[in-house]
């Protein structure tokens, strides 16, 4: 404890000047991060070495701490709805679907049945967009940057159908309270199956380059090995829990929105290594493909948004050309939807594991207390337990197998 | 799963009839409140008890109410892999004594959720083994979700580097 | 530049020359904190490719860079770091801001989050949106080529 705070005291200073008796018979202390290619964000690791091998790791998080529940409890229940894109930004759809589930639970509302087909084809091309990159970046940093290419080149066109789906690239804001922004278009939908048609194929690609390919294989098989009996204790949520044979997936769980009525398969392995989080990864993809075309398939007609004029907000023209609407939205906007007085904890199964709400409120129309659980932020608290006795080479590939977005773990 | 709610209620007041102040159900969430003095028994209890077996401590959540009976609360999310059940788990503490021991020992996963209530509200936890701040910096004086606490902070508490 | 009529000779001054080959090989630095990262990534994968205008060269190193690409928020206890590697930058060295809150702050008002990167160091150009489009990027990086060619600081 007292040779680390003097380690980061010295990092503090300019010129760092640590100097050890004996090079060889000491431990070597090597800061990694926060700028760094392979921490994916601004993790910053202190690890503790005996020439190659890590004795101890400290994780340091906070560099993008921006204060989300902070600003949550200065807001409405709309406004904030463009801040939840911006936490797991990896899979912004299914952040957006998550914060308004939890808000739904506590005013109680009930949103049309197209809607929900909606929000789970949104969920899913989520997951596939965030798995995508997840993919990518962990084959970059163990050497392979074709994979990223690939990736990036299936993420852009699913970034494509977002843009024509939701009007925006990126940070979507997709979801209201109570349904959604717009319906789904017919040109969306035909692009989505176009997709869907291709993509099986294109992950058969990154397989055949990938899981043939001896050296991928033995620089994860066996590398960052967690028991089920640890995971467990440590509450990781996601991938990395479904690697050591837990088959915990809130989809089948705690079903949210109508996944109950969907037939696919929680893909699990009991290797617990970055190789089995990697083959998870690869199977969920396929799982969600699954998902998207059954959902569009049975989706039914109807409206998107609840007919509830004092908590969910009309379409623009209807609140141009129409007094009540003028006045409702008027007050949902200034006001807010002044949801009972009561707490409510509501989450989902995101890409990375539990991505949770919990919200406590007063009956006012901002949120009293706003709290994230954050699936990365639990899942980087195992790195300790995952990098100990590896080669420092492995690192890379560990921090990729669990693959965390600074942005959700920091808040 | 209906018989595990009940089943947790019953063996909750049987074991602990005093310790229990409410159990409230609302929107499908169930909260339970119990004295600070029994949540270390009861969570030894709740994870230890064959049948309800809470094996996840998935979040620890601060909360910031500024009553005059009581300041804060802390709210423990625990879940049950094998009952697939999940309930909060509530103290109440005054602003004057802000202890509450900590479940580091029975659930790992706590360590981090601990140090961010820590960070954010000052409360401490008794026998957590690394208590610091989690997200803001080391030398940092305040606790920013306390309600008192300016949405802008306060001007000139962390400084920038020199242009 | 002029090219003579005969014996093929180029004239030119040292300075146009220099900031000629200066601005058509920026080397980024990718300084991805946040969401504007990915898009980063677009702006230099297949899609956008950035090579065309010859920055395909990312340097996670700041002693092999000169352009640094600041994208994301930054907090106050990320700022020191960000200062400390444009610091290590060799000059001639530039600064684009992605983003609105690496620019202003952006949509977070809040007590951990700078409100702009210029008030700890200078910046050459400032790019919009949350997360601007990669095409926007792009535009970004030809203006900054054009600043360079001016020889402005």
């Amino acid at each position: 404890m007292e040779t680390k705070s003097k380690i980061l005291q010295a990092l503090e200073n300019q010129d760092v000047s640590i100097s050890f008796d004996d090079p060889l018979e000491n431990d070597m202390i090597l800061n990694m991060g926060p700028q760094h290619p392979a921490t994916h964000g601004v993790l910053r690791l202190l690890i503790r070495l005996d020439g190659e091998t890590i004795l101890g790791t400290v994780p340091e998080v906070g560099y993008l701490h921006r204060g989300y529940e902070k600003m949550a409890e200065n807001m409405t229940y709309h406004e904030y709805i463009p801040h939840t894109d911006r936490l797991d930004y990896l899979s912004p759809l299914s952040n957006n679907v998550a914060y308004v589930l939890a808000v739904e639970k506590l005013a109680g509302i009930e949103v049309p049945r197209r809607a929900q087909f909606i929000r789970v084809i949104i969920c899913e091309m989520a997951r596939i967009m965030s798995h995508l990159v997840a993919m990518g970046s962990t084959a970059m940093d163990i050497g392979a940057l074709t994979v990223l290419l690939w990736g990036f080149r299936e993420r852009e066109k699913l970034q494509d159908i977002q843009d024509v789906f939701t009007g925006v690239r990126f940070t979507t804001s997709f979801t209201r309270i109570g349904g959604l922004a717009q319906d789904m278009s017919d040109e969306a939908i035909a692009m989505l199956k176009n997709f869907l048609d291709q993509f099986p194929e294109k992950i058969r690609d990154v397989e055949g380059l990938l899981l043939k390919n001896r050296i991928f294989i033995q620089r994860c098989e066996g590398v960052g090995v967690i028991s089920k009996h640890d995971a467990i204790a440590l509450g990781l949520t996601g991938p990395i829990l479904r690697a050591t044979g837990v088959p915990h997936d809130l989809r089948r769980d705690e079903p949210y929105l109508i996944y109950d009525e969907f037939d696919f398969d929680i893909p699990t392995y009991n290797d617990g290594d970055a190789l089995a989080r990697f083959y998870i990864r690869m199977e969920e993809m396929k799982e969600s493909v699954k998902i998207i075309r059954q959902a569009l398939e049975k989706i039914p007609k109807g409206p998107v948004n609840a007919a509830l004029p004092k908590k969910v907000l009309s379409s623009k023209e209807r609140i141009y050309g129409k007094m009540e609407e003028l006045i409702h939205d008027f007050m949902l906007i200034n006001f807010g939807i002044n949801p009972p007085v009561g707490e409510v904890y509501q989450a989902i199964e995101n890409s990375k594991g539990e991505l949770g709400f919990y919200i406590s409120s007063l009956g006012e129309g901002a949120p009293w207390r706003l709290k994230i659980h954050s699936p990365s932020f639990i899942n980087i608290q195992a790195l300790p337990v995952l990098l100990k006795g590896h080669l420092i080479s492995d690192v890379v590939a560990i921090i990729g197998s669990i693959d965390p977005v600074m942005g959700e773990a920091d808040k | 799963m209906k018989n595990i709610k009940q089943k947790l209620i019953e063996k909750l007041k049987e074991n602990y009839g005093t310790s229990i102040e409410s159990v409230v159900e609302f929107q499908g969430t169930l909260t339970i409140t119990v004295s600070r003095e029994k949540l270390k028994d009861i969570c030894i209890f709740l994870r230890g008890d064959f049948d309800l077996y809470f094996d996840m401590c998935k979040d620890v959540i601060g909360v910031d109410y500024q009553r005059p009976d009581f300041r804060f609360e802390v709210v423990y999310n625990l879940y049950s892999i094998k009952n697939n059940f999940r309930f909060l788990l509530k103290i109440k503490l005054q602003e004057s004594d802000l202890h509450v021991p900590s479940v580091v020992d029975i659930w790992p996963g706590v360590n981090w959720p601990e140090r961010e209530v820590y960070d954010f509200f000052g409360i401490i936890f008794d026998g957590h083994p690394d208590l610091r701040r989690i997200y803001m910096p080391e030398d940092f004086e305040y606790f920013p979700l306390r309600k008192e606490f300016p949405l802008m902070g306060i001007p000139g508490s962390i400084p920038l580097p020199r242009k | 530049m002029g090219l003579m009529d005969k014996d093929g000779f180029l004239t030119t001054k040292l300075d146009t020359l220099l900031n000629w080959s200066r601005k058509n090989s920026l080397w980024p630095m990718p300084m991805g904190i946040s969401c504007c990262a990915i898009e980063m990534m677009s702006f230099a994968g297949p899609r956008f490719d950035v090579s065309r205008f010859g920055s395909e060269v990312f340097r996670f190193s700041p002693r092999q860079s000169d352009l640094m690409i600041v994208a994301g928020t930054v907090t106050y206890k990320m700022a020191k770091v960000v200062r400390k590697i444009y610091d290590q930058m060799p000059e001639p060295k530039w600064v684009m801001s992605m983003g609105a809150c690496a620019s202003s702050g952006g949509m977070y008002r809040s007590y951990s989050v700078v409100q702009g990167i210029d008030l700890f160091m200078p910046v050459d150009i400032y790019v919009a949106g949350c997360p601007p489009r990669p095409e926007n990027v792009l535009n970004a990086l030809i203006e900054l080529q054009k600043k360079i060619a001016r020889n402005e600081k």
